[in-house]
């Protein structure tokens, strides 16, 4: 079945559709949400409530606005961000640390049953700093590109082009490992 | 239109990152639409990105999908089957908790309405109580009254005078009991009928050598007074006493036409 019949099946409320689609992408919003929150436990939460939102929202996505994936992206992004501006957060995690999705992969260990996460592992270690905090702020922060030019003084042509390459890179690493 | 260029330009990197806006959204979707390598290319940049932000969850819990099905309120899954096995002792509670809840309010509702129904008769027999205080109050003082006939009756100094019927009113009688030390008379008109509307009876002293009447008044509560006698003042020195028929008000002298008793007093 097509990913659009999928997600068109996910609006109508196929409660089938939606467990599909929550095995493709709660590991992803996962990973974000933990990005930014930086807690497994709260990242878990935040990521079931992300679910149970799109949910009851389904009738609001369009696929010509963009896609599923980006869709539930960037509620994921959002619910995270609102996360750690509450009250509770601030007060548990009084200095929450800067660092990249990058150093949460070369500093963990939990990572090595998975094969293909190895192959990112190794793949994202050898980026260039530049790729690192475009993908970061892109993905991961959700900046649009001209906060992205912003926030790296470089141009938005560049910040394409540089952002193109770095996720050619990723794209042969996923490829190899069979998908 | 350069559908490779249009790829190399990296905007599609952008577009599934959510970074483009709007109009570039629809723009991209409508190519898309177009050019199967475009659709192509989104595939494949968005699975590349799937794995990469897939890579940096350690979540190590397989519960979530549970719980939000749960939340949501699924049906049918392979999921709710295993914690059907659990189901009966948590119904077990549930429904205990639930009937004890609703035993309880059925309670308290119930202790509410007797609450309200003994109020209510608190209320009855209180008005009860104050009807009886008033009908007590009401036979004391008809004790009292009875006390005060009974003492003039037994009293030595009190002249009894008969009244009988006159004339055409030969069946009516009446009774004066003269207390000539208190100067006043209890008259018995037991045996008068009801007067007709808009008429009373007048009590009248007499002196027979002449022939001179004295009114002591009307009986306005007749028809109101339960034992029939009356306390009148008698300062005269009475020789009879009669009994007419008199418009209301009374009148200066006695219609001898209407008179109805007459007695006179035994001389001693």
């Amino acid at each position: 079945m097509s990913l659009d019949a999928l997600v068109e099946q996910f609006k109508q409320k196929d409660e089938k559709a939606f467990e599909t689609l929550y095995n493709m992408y709660s590991k992803s919003m996962h990973g974000v949400i933990y990005n930014i929150v930086r807690d497994n436990d709260i990242a878990e939460e935040v990521m079931q409530d992300v679910f149970v939102k799109a949910w009851h929202n389904a009738s609001s996505y369009s696929s010509d606005k963009g896609r599923f994936f980006t869709w539930i992206l960037n509620i994921s992004r959002n619910a995270a961000i609102d996360k750690t501006r509450s009250k509770n957060f601030k007060n548990s995690k009084q200095n929450l640390n800067s660092d990249f999705f990058v150093d949460i992969l070369e500093t963990s260990d939990s990572l090595d049953n998975s094969t293909d996460a190895i192959g990112i592992k190794k793949f994202v270690t050898k980026l260039a700093e530049k790729c690192k905090k475009v993908i970061e702020l892109l993905y991961f922060k959700g900046y649009t590109q001209s906060e992205v030019s912003e926030t790296l003084d470089m141009p938005i042509g560049t910040v394409k082009t540089r952002n193109r390459q770095c996720i050619q890179e990723l794209r042969t690493i996923v490829l190899k490992n069979g998908y | 239109m350069d559908i490779k260029a249009y790829i190399e330009s990296g905007i599609l990197e952008l577009y599934v990152a959510g970074a483009l806006s709007e109009a570039e959204n629809k723009e991209v979707y409508a190519l898309m639409q177009q050019h199967p390598e475009i659709l192509q290319e989104v595939l494949d940049i968005e699975l590349a990105i799937v794995e990469l932000t897939a890579s940096v969850s350690q979540s190590t819990t397989r519960k979530s999908l549970e719980l939000i099905k749960k939340t949501l309120g699924f049906n049918g899954t392979d999921d709710a089957k295993v914690i059907s096995i659990a189901k009966p002792k948590y119904n077990w509670i549930t429904y205990t908790g639930w009937a004890a809840s609703i035993i309880l309010a059925v309670g308290l509702l119930w202790t509410v309405t007797q609450n309200n129904q003994l109020k209510s008769n608190i209320q009855t027999v209180e008005t009860q109580k104050s009807q009886l205080e008033i009908e007590i109050e009401f036979a004391k003082t008809n004790l009292d009254k009875a006390k005060t006939l009974i003492s003039v009756l037994r009293d030595e100094n009190i002249t009894q005078v008969p009244l009988t019927g006159q004339g055409p009113f030969a069946a009516t009688y009446a009774k004066v009991y003269w207390d000539t030390n208190a100067k006043r008379i209890f008259l018995d008109v037991d045996g008068l009928p009801d007067p007709p509307q808009g008429m009373v009876y007048q009590v009248w002293s007499l002196t027979l050598n002449p022939l001179t009447p004295v009114s002591l008044g009307t009986l306005d509560q007749f028809t109101t007074d339960d034992n029939k006698i009356f306390e009148i003042a008698n300062p005269n020195q009475s020789e009879a006493f009669g009994i007419t028929l008199e418009p209301a008000g009374g009148s200066a002298s006695p219609t001898m036409e209407q008179l109805y008793t007459l007695g006179v007093v035994a001389s001693s």
